[in-house]
């Protein structure tokens, strides 16, 4: 029989919290407590994940990455049914312990919807929002033909299919359609060969005796509430509520183990997509600012933006920088990657490095020129990934989103209307390759050169990625969740001063920003010319005033060689005076390319100088 | 404390290898326990929904879709023949007509009065799982398939394209440094395993596939070769499904890279054997890598274990994966405890390895993986 689940404490009970998320390869686990009247992380343990063969039980990994907790705080937190909860007066135990999930694949999702650029957008906002990999979009008017789609619905094996189309009380003929053509491909769910694949229909009410007529023999369907009831109004938590449900039903129950550490939370386990993207939620209502988040990983890159109300999550399922580095060089192209190099090296050579990366993903740089390779490769898969993010626009905030009519006629461009770099208050970089980048300031230059953010930005790495341990901690506990976010989790880089423009035909050496900055009674004045970028010296906790002054082709927030009055916050990098454009672009003369990226490079002291020297003399 | 294991691909004389052979979905299984089964054996068998050809007959007859029904001459469940009327149109006393026909065999599935369409699926498909090694059944996965057991040479590659197959080995390189091209390949090679040396060329490939051989193996392969094979460029490393006619694998990476004198040297004492290979390759967790087994293989040497349960150790032969000494083979020399900074500034766990010169160099413990001998 199994064992009765622990309750869910109230906030106020809650002194020591256990979680772990099980990633694809490793299985994390943090222990948070209140020390004193703040929450703060106190160890973090790891170990391989085992969904896969031979352990086969996700329950291993964790409750190893949960030894490696005891061994660093010398107390019990295991017993043989899981979780020892509540935190005993022994010591032992915690008061309680949640998961979130992406192993084995994650949760990988079709959407199908009427029109590709509305029902069919909604639904895979919807799906996108609550953490899948949208693998396909069917539509009715995709451009392909029913027997290809067909093929494709067969040929997928998702885990699940969210079906969309139709406002209420409209024509149910299309919407049908697509109902028929699923029950005509006959899918199959990824995980369980003997299991019908869950069905989620959310279009038109008027077509649900249909769709259970002609799906709900063959499938496991489930209906929820339409998910655009009218042209201009987007609802979208009940389908993300039963993505979720199913998840957890469906996926999780199949998943090796699940059942038994489904047992040992009272807290329904989340696709760690999802719980990033509620951590990056927390963030930007705690620092009431817009916020973009990137987890850039060895297989995805997930970009996660909020500005106002509106919260958007893409997944770019192949750009990656081990398994899918390759579609980097596929998609990028290797003289976009080969532009941010300051060397000269041949082109068949870096595209066999490329290959070598994929097919041996756990290798690292051991030479600087590799580690420059791979900080090239990052800033492409960065860039497209985010290219990638606005045009998705997903807005998918699970309440409804009034649009004007003149809105409905643009769908494809929705999403570019909410992401504004000038309103982007910080940007936040998370996975290997800026977390571990060796000096801060590689991290600082990837996001500035993959995002170009506009004005003034905070950039900030996550230090030991446990966003997705805070998302879900923020659904009981957000003041918990956003104590340790800001001390533990985020490490602060610094400011981005980043003048938009030139607007007119500035030469490089023209004026383009004076900053000056109050230090106590002293200021100080540091003019960046265009094309220059200035790295300036603020420590991690140091707050100054700041007058920035553009020249009358920049705007720094307030037009064209308006000044801005603010507040600037240091970070382990400082402040970075950006002047090199927005759009930055770089020379088209290969010579001329390498002695601009050294000259940046120099400034912000981004490699060993002698390094530097070195590419110089060779370049 | 955890051991720091880098494990190396197997290239191993004598191993038990298991193989699960599952159907996509559930069927039959043909074999039982302790059967005796060949590459060609057909283990398990099933039938997967015909293709399904959908019919807009309110557009094709020119009627309300809810009006259909009046106008199909079948009915659901009815089997129909390709070219069969299963819909018709009168008016003015059958003076207009219109018809639509089955433009397949198989049964009508469904009509709907809702959208107009029709669907006729096709025969189910068969599709067949085999054996694909020579060996015995050690289990049966009711309705699933079965587990083959077998015993014999198992050699891993790095990455490798094109699925199973079976053929005899034929080592045509005479050295692991030598480059395989289409000079060495001719008509006697029909349904063999090509062995190379360091490289495979992209013309060794095309003629390797003229003259009907089923494999290559090599050392290296230079990258835009393997997109020529292919015909596209590979974005994520999930191979094994390509519709080529010779399947590729490479031991060691992108590139020319000799081939692990180890590797070289089975290969070259499994000449004559019949092995069955697969390329299929998937870096990701629950790691696939492309294949050589060659079953009843009987190692004319005694074996020396290694015991690898020691992970890196002073003297673990290990192969370096990164440059600036990618492909070299190496001894570990020393294994400091404490993290060290390399080059790129990172801190990281290293090791002091004599390169086969007699250099002592340093590498991060992950560029290294251990030659399993």
């Amino acid at each position: 029989m199994a064992k009765e689940k622990p309750g869910l404490q109230l906030p106020e009970e809650i002194n020591s919290i256990l979680a772990t998320d099980c990633g694809s390869t490793t299985t994390k686990a943090i222990l948070i407590e209140k020390v004193g009247d703040e929450y703060r992380l106190i160890v973090r343990g790891e170990a391989p994940t085992t969904v896969e063969a031979p352990f086969e039980d996700v329950t291993m990994g964790a409750r190893n990455a949960i030894r490696e907790v005891e061994e660093l705080t010398g107390r019990k937190l295991l017993n043989e049914q899981g979780i020892i909860t509540p935190r005993q007066k022994d010591g032992s135990g915690v008061d309680i312990y949640m998961s979130t999930s992406s192993a084995g694949g994650g949760l990988q999702m079709m959407v199908a919807g009427v029109v590709k650029t509305m029902t069919a957008e909604s639904a895979t906002r919807a799906a996108l929002g609550a953490g899948a990999i949208v693998m396909d979009v069917i539509a009715v008017d995709d451009g392909r033909k029913p027997h290809e789609k067909i093929n494709r619905i067969r040929n997928l094996r998702p885990d699940m299919i969210l079906l969309s189309g139709g406002v209420d009380g409209g024509t149910i003929t299309h919407v049908a359609q697509i109902a028929e053509l699923i029950a005509a491909a006959e899918p199959k769910p990824r995980l369980g060969t003997g299991f019908k694949l869950p069905v989620i229909f959310a279009g038109n009410k008027d077509a649900r005796v249909h769709v259970r007529n002609v799906l709900g023999e063959k499938t496991d369907l489930r209906i929820v509430d339409n998910l655009r009831p009218v042209l201009e109004k987007e609802v979208l938590g009940p389908a993300r509520e039963e993505i979720h449900n199913l998840f957890m039903e469906h996926v999780m129950a199949q998943a090796p183990g699940y059942n038994k550490l489904m047992q040992w939370t009272p807290v329904p386990i989340m696709p760690t997509p999802g719980a990033v993207g509620l951590a990056m939620q927390t963030a930007a209502k705690e620092y009431n600012t817009s916020v973009i988040g990137v987890d850039i990983g060895g297989a995805t890159t997930d970009v996660f933006s909020v500005f106002g109300e509106y919260f958007n999550r893409t997944v770019s399922a192949n750009l990656g920088m081990s398994y899918s580095i390759c579609n980097v060089l596929l998609e990028a192209g290797i003289k976009n990657i080969m532009r941010w190099i300051p060397f000269a090296i041949d082109e068949a050579d870096l595209r066999n490095r490329i290959r070598n990366k994929m097919i041996r993903p756990t290798t690292i740089p051991q030479t600087l020129d590799e580690l420059v390779i791979e900080q090239a490769i990052a800033r492409e898969a960065l860039r497209l990934a985010f290219i990638h993010h606005k045009s998705l626009a997903v807005g998918l905030k699970g309440i409804k989103i009034e649009r004007t009519i003149a809105d409905t006629f643009e769908q494809t461009g929705t999403g570019q209307t909410y992401i504004n770099m000038m309103e982007l208050g910080m940007l936040i970089g998370s996975g290997g390759v800026l977390s571990h980048a060796p000096r801060r300031v590689q991290a600082a230059m990837m996001l500035l050169d993959a995002f170009q953010p506009e004005g003034m930005t905070m950039l900030a790495v996550d230090s030991i990625f446990m966003m997705p341990q805070l998302g879900i901690l923020s659904t009981i506990h957000p003041k918990a969740a956003m104590q340790v976010f800001d001390r533990d989790c985020l490490i602060k880089l610094g400011t981005s001063i980043s003048p938009k423009g030139p607007s007119g035909a500035a030469k490089p050496g023209d004026p383009c920003v004076t900053v000056k900055i109050k230090r106590g009674t002293g200021e100080e004045v540091h003019q960046v010319p265009f094309g220059a970028i200035k790295r300036v010296p603020l420590g991690v906790d140091e707050k100054v005033k700041a007058e920035i002054h553009p020249s009358r082709q920049f705007d720094v927030g307030k037009g064209n060689g308006h000044t801005v009055e603010t507040e600037l916050q240091g970070g382990v990098v400082g402040v970075l005076i950006d002047c090199r454009g927005r759009p930055l672009e770089l020379p088209q003369n290969d010579r001329e390319r390498r002695a601009k990226l050294l000259e940046w490079f120099k400034s912000v002291d981004m490699y060993p100088e002698e390094a530097l020297a070195k590419y110089a003399r060779v370049g | 404390m955890a051991h720091a294991y880098t494990p190396g691909l197997k290239v191993t004389e004598k191993a038990v290898i298991r193989k699960t052979r599952r159907l996509p979905i559930p069927g039959e299984v043909l074999v039982a326990e302790g059967d005796a089964v060949s590459p060609d054996t057909i283990v398990a068998r099933t039938k997967i929904p015909g293709n399904p050809q959908t019919l807009s007959i309110a557009n094709l007859l020119g009627v309300e879709p809810g009006d259909i029904k009046y106008f199909m001459v079948k009915n659901e469940g009815d089997r129909v023949k390709k070219g069969e009327v299963i819909a018709e149109y009168k008016a003015f006393f059958g003076l207009v007509r219109k018809t639509v026909e089955s433009p397949v065999d198989g049964t009508l599935e469904m009509i709907s009065t809702v959208t107009g369409q029709v669907t006729v699926r096709e025969d189910p498909i068969p599709i067949e799982v085999t054996g694909y090694v020579e060996g015995t059944v050690e289990s049966v996965l009711p309705r699933e398939g079965v587990v083959v057991k077998t015993e014999g040479a198992f050699i891993q590659g790095i990455f490798g394209v094109g699925g199973e197959t079976t053929g005899e080995i034929a080592v045509l390189a005479s050295d692991p440094d030598e480059v395989l091209d289409a000079g060495s390949i001719g008509p006697e090679h029909k349904g063999k395993v090509l062995v190379g040396g360091s490289l495979v060329t992209a013309g060794a490939i095309k003629k390797a596939a003229e003259v009907g051989a089923v494999g290559v193996v090599a050392g290296g392969i230079i990258d835009t070769d393997l997109i020529a094979y292919l015909g596209h460029d590979i974005g994520v490393a999930i191979t094994g499904h390509e519709d080529v006619p010779v399947t590729v694998i490479v031991t060691e990476g992108f590139g020319r890279m000799r081939m692990a004198e180890r590797t070289f040297g089975l290969l070259k004492d499994l000449s004559g054997m019949k092995a069955s290979i697969n390329g299929a390759t998937q870096i990701r967790a629950g790691v696939m890598r492309p294949e050589v087994i060659v079953p009843g293989y009987k190692p004319k040497k005694t074996l020396r274990d290694q015991d690898l349960s020691l992970g890196l150790v002073p003297g673990t032969p290990v192969r370096i994966i990164r440059q600036p000494y990618f492909g070299r083979l190496a001894v570990v020399v020393d294994l400091p405890p404490e993290l060290q900074v390399i080059e790129t500034e990172a801190k990281v766990r290293i090791l002091r390895a004599r390169l086969e010169d007699g250099t002592i160099v340093t590498i991060p413990r992950a560029n290294v993986e251990i030659i399993e001998e």
